[in-house]
């Protein structure tokens, strides 16, 4: 696994710039800066996930009527939870649901970031267009994925939504988005609508880094722009579509914000229609947080196994740890 | 550039689109801000109407001006939790790029691993061990999860190796001055462009978080924006005319990122990979 493997020579200072240690300097202080950071970690990343863990395998024995604060007791459960919580029938549709979701949505969003990365740096297009054009791509960043689910929950609705007028307009049946078989197309609209903007910016920025004398020479030789495009600009913004493709696996698999919104104005968004939507309804509603640990364990194993493990296929580290 | 570059009516036409497509929910908001509830599901979907103020002063005269509360709350968790956070992973950062120590492999590894950790983990437990220190339904609730933000640590480590020359700190050392002065007066400023980007990619995680905030908190006064509309939204369900206000708070709701994104424009260029801003 890359993420661990950090070479122990880069911790040493290259031998010119050694620092002239002095008396004075404390070697306490680096641990003095790191001081809080490290302790908001363990407080709010490291305990919760070790009492996750722990609740994970814990349930209540009730004994006697059931009556009584003594009546109640925590014991150990093994994996009772684990088993509870797959063989749950909301479980796996719910898994397959965001499985489908983000095969849509992962490769859509990527998908269109780069095409308009690449149409914005091959500057074919007037200066102004390009700009107004990057601005507005950019713009649903700034809108949280409550108020973007809200409008385009709106604009679903049959009595309200434009493509329908027009769809009926033409003489044709306008869909039901929110009907049960377009809900996930709807929900997975709104996250790409969300997130291409994001990631434009991301490999957008990775290829205004690169010399544009690599692209005049290629032009000289009688390369086409989608040559050029396909050859030198798609391998050089590789690591940023990698780690694009990450964030956004981790971030689909994820999904809570958007059909909790729309379930108001979507009677075909059901309770678990999300496996985090499973999690909530287990530990709020029906006050079960040892299940609801078991499966949000499940979901985070999930994830690090398919974020893992696509950078092990790519052959990639999880971050550039040379500076 | 040399003349070889054409324009392309394609390239500009599917750029157009995408635009189009980005902006038609803004548009939309926009033009349905002014409607009235009776005009919002019968009039063509585009076609403005003349209720703009008074859905504003619907708006803000729900439950004595709930609304902006909201709106002063969010401001407060995304500004306040930012500020910390990017103070915080300053220091971190600075620690982990710029002195030589023992267990500073470990401690960077294991923040990295942190930037992976899916948020689904956290939340319940969270809220279980704020729970038992009666934090939550508190300010506290939303921030201090807030504070601690891997992924700014992690630039902030880049932004201090490529910005903070070892020979000014050495200089600084020779000169006298203590650690945390050192810290203040020389680090910081050397790091602002990098810190500002840090800062705001935790502002606007914070702006936009539903879930977190959704958890901890019970007690409407409390609510960021994202969880007040979401409740504005059900009411709706059983009292349409309610969909006019959330609809128009939704428009309030979205001006103030806008205009920072608008200004701060040249801090978005952003290497995920390499980690780094162009600026």
């Amino acid at each position: 696994m890359s993420l661990t493997t950090t070479a122990p020579t880069r911790t040493a200072a290259p031998p010119a710039a050694a620092p002239r240690r002095r008396a004075g300097r404390k070697a306490g202080t680096p641990y003095a800066f790191l001081a809080p950071a490290l302790i908001l970690f363990t407080a709010f990343l490291a305990a919760p996930i070790v009492y996750a863990g722990y609740l994970s395998l814990r349930k209540v024995k009730v004994s006697g009527l059931g009556l009584g604060a003594k009546s109640r007791t925590e014991i150990w459960a093994g994996f009772e939870n684990y088993a509870r919580s797959l063989s749950d029938p909301d479980f796996l549709p719910s898994v397959y649901r965001v499985g489908a979701y983000g095969l849509i949505v992962v490769p859509a969003m990527l998908g269109l970031a780069l095409l308009f990365a690449l149409l914005l740096d091959a500057n074919r297009t007037r200066e102004s267009i390009g700009k107004f054009a990057r601005i507005s791509i950019f713009l649903p960043y700034a809108v949280p994925a409550v108020v973007a689910s809200l409008l385009w929950g709106f604009l679903y609705l049959p009595r309200v939504s434009p493509i329908n007028d027009a769809i009926e307009a033409l003489g044709f049946t306008a869909p039901n988005l929110l009907s049960t078989d377009l809900t996930l197309w709807a929900v997975a609209n709104i996250a790409v609508w969300g997130g291409t903007g994001f990631n434009m910016i991301v490999i957008y920025t990775a290829l205004r880094a690169v010399p544009t004398s690599l692209y005049e020479s290629a032009r000289i030789d009688g390369a086409s722009e989608l040559a050029i495009a396909w050859r030198i600009k798609i391998p050089i913004v590789m690591p940023s579509l990698v780690m694009t493709f990450v964030f956004s696996l981790i971030a689909t698999l994820q999904v809570f914000a958007e059909p909790m919104t729309l379930r108001p104005l979507a009677n075909t968004i059901s309770t678990t229609w999300t496996p985090l939507m499973k999690v909530y309804r287990d530990a709020f509603a029906r006050n079960d947080l040892y299940a609801a640990a078991a499966t949000s364990v499940i979901i985070a194993l999930a994830t690090f196994i398919l974020s893992f493990g696509f950078l092990k296929l790519v052959g990639r580290r999880a971050f550039n740890q040379e500076d | 550039m040399t003349t070889t570059l054409r324009r392309s009516p394609i390239a500009t036409t599917l750029l157009l689109l995408g635009a189009a497509y980005c902006l038609l929910p803004v548009l939309w908001v926009l033009i349905a801000s002014s409607k009235s509830s009776a005009e919002l599901f019968s009039t063509f979907t585009l076609a403005p109407s003349t209720h703009l103020f008074d859905n504003f002063a619907d708006l803000a005269g729900y439950r004595d001006g709930l609304y902006w509360r909201w709106m002063g709350n969010t401001v407060v968790y995304a500004g306040a939790g930012a500020a910390v956070s990017t103070l915080i992973s300053a220091m971190a950062g600075y620690a982990l790029a710029k002195f030589d120590f023992r267990g500073k492999a470990t401690v960077f590894n294991i923040i990295l691993a942190g930037v992976l950790v899916p948020g689904v983990i956290l939340a319940i437990p969270q809220y279980l061990l704020l729970a038992k220190l009666g934090m939550t339904n508190t300010y506290w609730a939303v921030l201090l999860p807030s504070f601690i933000s891997p992924y700014g640590i992690y630039l902030a480590r880049i932004f201090a190796a490529a910005a903070v020359p070892t020979e000014i700190l050495e200089a600084s050392r020779i000169d006298g001055s203590g650690e945390w002065r050192t810290f203040g007066t020389v680090v910081l400023p050397m790091m602002r462009t990098g810190l500002v980007t840090v800062f705001l990619f935790q502002f606007v995680a914070i702006w936009n978080n539903f879930m977190l905030p959704y958890i901890m908190l019970g007690d409407d006064r409390l609510y960021p924006l994202t969880v007040g509309l979401n409740g504005l939204l059900n009411q709706g369900a059983n009292q349409p005319s309610m969909y006019t206000s959330v609809v128009t708070g939704a428009l309030v709701s979205i001006i103030p990122l806008i205009a920072l994104f608008l200004t701060l424009q040249r801090y978005w260029q952003v290497d995920l990979a390499a980690g780094g801003v162009k600026a």
